[in-house]
């Protein structure tokens, strides 16, 4: 009996106990649903993640204020004093001391009110140098960016964010035209190129809602405050990913130096990698995923049962049937095929079902709880596979019994 | 035809033995109690025979037809069925005879119900490996030789008693079985559908079929042309072979 018959039996079979059938199906289905809905979550996360990370540039390291314990011994918050200063700055962009160090790019930030015309928009003001934008693997749409020229004389130039863009102009090209900053006209030469990171992500603040200034600008004209020399944060980007142990190393040794300190926990700084921090948060999603996953696991398991308790309620229900074939001259391997070909069918069902509801789901439930979930052509495979291998798997015991049973015992039976 | 205490006709040397039986026992063991059901049945049966077996229930005579239906084998003795030692065959091998050689008909029609009257004949060709459309033609054409050319599309459901008796002896028929084997055949049907399945396989056998039917009801036996009676497991020597079946089932 050939594969085809075998095929057309079993659907058959399938098809002449519907009811029975689709309540079977129907536990196949929610478990690769679930499986469908579970990675397409996770995958999701961990690709807002991956763009977050691209966002902040790569190998970079971030040094910020503050130490974790002052010379009195009271622990301070972090950024809570500004300990470093543009001469920490100019001695990291030493290349002697840091060999690993490709480019340092000093950061004063503070929340300003943006307004253009009658648009006026809140966001994060960055003064910095022109280095920031390779530091932060960051291009522009369009204009220039920052350059020395204007650090050093301190001109009133800004480069735009791309969503703080769109705020302030929502007509015509924002080039050329004059943002006020806190009283201060700044002339826009660019904008930045859309990083496409999610705007809800609770990580980062938005890469795309900033104005980029000049340093100088920023610490002369726009920002108060006491030291002019001080910095919020220093961005160091390393030579490669496998240089950032090295660039730590050296920058952390640089600066305890220059600040006198001789007990590292005394540190009045601290270096950080964001990636790393990411990387807390990512461990936090893979956690989401693996028990998302499991209780999929779980169902997927529970149908399989419902596959195997149908089959095996399928056997004796139809033990007369099994009886005449075997009578007609069926053997018992063609007989045990005709059962696995039937759980089969329940399992492929199941799992075709469960991929479109799964889709379905990934591409309405982003709507409904805000998180970002991607479809994957290698989960909807797998879940196929994994429903295929359910139907054969639960059905192997069923069919054995089947096969098994002796024709007379079969045909006598009532 | 003269038969000897042992149900055996004499030796024909033009027509060749389908069924040979030698000394056959069949034990059945349940825990420490075995149960003889056949105690040595010795039987042969040539080609072209129409054939009873009779007994009373507990006689012996469902092991024996299991038996002769290669559907179980035998404790001890051999079995030869057209010339081939079924006696110690695999069950994979059994279901192969089983196909080639047999054709059943069954008190309870044994037919699938979700199948049409077609799709229900075709089936041991399905298992044979037949093709497709070779198949359908033959199960046709024995739905034809069974009177019921009109009926091929109808499910078992939808056809009398009968009619359903007739598929099944379709079914046995579609085949060209060496032997077919009708267990209680007009057990389950009023005495006029009886009487046209007795009559379907009057014209089996006058069409040169070997027939073995197995009954309790002597009047069914009459129709055969030789009457073998079974009781406690043994052949009885009751020779009924004499009587004139040809007025019975013409």
């Amino acid at each position: 009996m050939s594969w085809l018959e075998t095929l057309r039996t079993g659907v058959n079979g399938v098809r002449s106990h519907r009811l029975r059938s689709s309540l079977t199906v129907l536990g196949i289905l929610i478990g690769i649903a679930g499986v469908i809905i579970a990675v397409g979550l996770g995958e999701g996360a961990s690709s807002q993640v991956t763009s977050e990370i691209n966002a902040l540039g790569s190998n970079v390291l971030t040094v910020t204020p503050g130490s974790s314990t002052s010379s009195t011994g009271i622990r301070q918050a972090l950024g809570s004093a500004s300990t470093l200063t543009m001469s920490d700055v100019s001695a990291l962009e030493s290349k002697v001391d840091d060999p690993d160090v490709k480019s340092v790019a000093p950061i004063t930030s503070d929340t300003e009110v943006l307004t253009a015309g009658s648009e006026t928009a809140t966001t994060s003001v960055q003064g910095t140098t022109p280095s920031w934008l390779s530091v932060r693997g960051r291009t522009l749409a369009e204009g220039r960016f920052i350059d020395s020229q204007d650090v050093s004389d301190h001109t009133a130039v800004g480069v735009l964010g791309a969503t703080t863009a769109s705020e302030l102009f929502t007509r015509g090209d924002p080039v050329g035209q004059t943002v006020d900053v806190a009283g201060v006209p700044v002339t826009i030469v660019g904008v930045l190129t859309s990083t496409g990171a999610s705007s809800s992500s609770s990580t980062t603040s938005d890469p795309d809602d900033t104005l980029i200034i000049p340093i100088s600008t920023g610490a002369e004209r726009v920002f108060g405050g006491t030291s002019r020399n001080a910095v919020s944060s220093i961005a160091l980007q390393a030579e490669s990913a496998s240089d950032l142990t090295g660039a730590y190393q050296e920058a952390d040794h640089l600066l305890l130096q220059l600040h006198g300190i001789t007990t590292a926990s005394d540190a009045d700084f601290t270096i950080t990698s964001e990636a790393s921090l990411i990387a807390a948060n990512t461990s936090v999603d893979h956690t989401l995923t693996i028990l998302l996953g499991g209780i999929a696991a779980i169902s997927l398991i529970v149908g399989g049962i419902g596959v195997m308790n149908i089959m095996l309620v399928s056997v004796t229900e139809r033990i007369r049937e099994i009886g005449l074939r075997k009578a007609l001259g069926a053997t018992p391997r063609v007989i045990r095929r005709q059962f696995l070909v039937e759980a089969s069918v329940l399992g492929i069902l199941g799992g075709i079902l469960g991929v479109a509801g799964g889709l379905i789901g990934v591409l309405y439930l982003p709507g409904l709880i805000g998180d970002p979930m991607t479809t994957s052509p290698t989960a909807a495979v797998g879940a196929l596979a994994i429903a295929l291998a359910i139907g054969v798997l639960f059905g192997v015991y069923p069919a054995s019994r089947a096969a098994t049973l002796a024709p007379i015992d079969a045909l006598r039976s009532e | 035809m003269i038969t000897d205490p042992t149900g055996n006709p004499p030796v024909d040397a033009v027509r060749d033995a389908v069924i040979e039986l030698e000394r056959v026992t069949k034990v059945y063991r349940t825990g420490s109690i075995s149960v003889a059901a056949l105690r040595g049945v010795s039987l042969t049966i040539t080609e072209g025979e129409y054939v009873a077996i009779i007994g009373p229930s507990g006689s012996g005579k469902s092991t024996l037809m299991h038996i002769l239906g290669c559907l179980d084998v035998p404790t001890a003795g051999r079995y030869h069925l057209a010339g081939e030692d079924v006696s110690h065959m695999s069950e994979t091998a059994l279901a192969e005879v089983r196909n080639r050689r047999i054709g059943f008909v069954f008190q309870q029609f044994n037919l699938l119900s979700s199948l049409t009257a077609w799709q229900n004949v075709e089936l041991p060709l399905v298992y044979a490996g037949v093709s497709r459309a070779e198949r359908k033609e033959r199960a046709m054409d024995a739905l034809g030789r069974v009177g019921l050319a009109g009926r091929v599309n109808h499910r078992p459901g939808e056809l009398s008693g009968g009619q359903q008796q007739r598929v099944a002896v379709a079914r046995a028929l579609v085949t060209e079985p060496d032997l077919i084997l009708a267990d209680e055949p007009t057990g389950n049907l009023d005495s006029k559908s009886a009487m046209d399945v007795m009559r379907l396989m009057g014209e089996l056998y006058d069409a040169g079929r070997t027939l073995v039917l197995i009954t309790h009801d002597s009047d069914v036996a009459s129709a055969a042309g030789r009457v073998v009676g079974i009781r406690d497991g043994l052949l009885s020597g009751r020779d009924e072979s004499h009587l004139e079946s040809q007025s019975i089932h013409s």
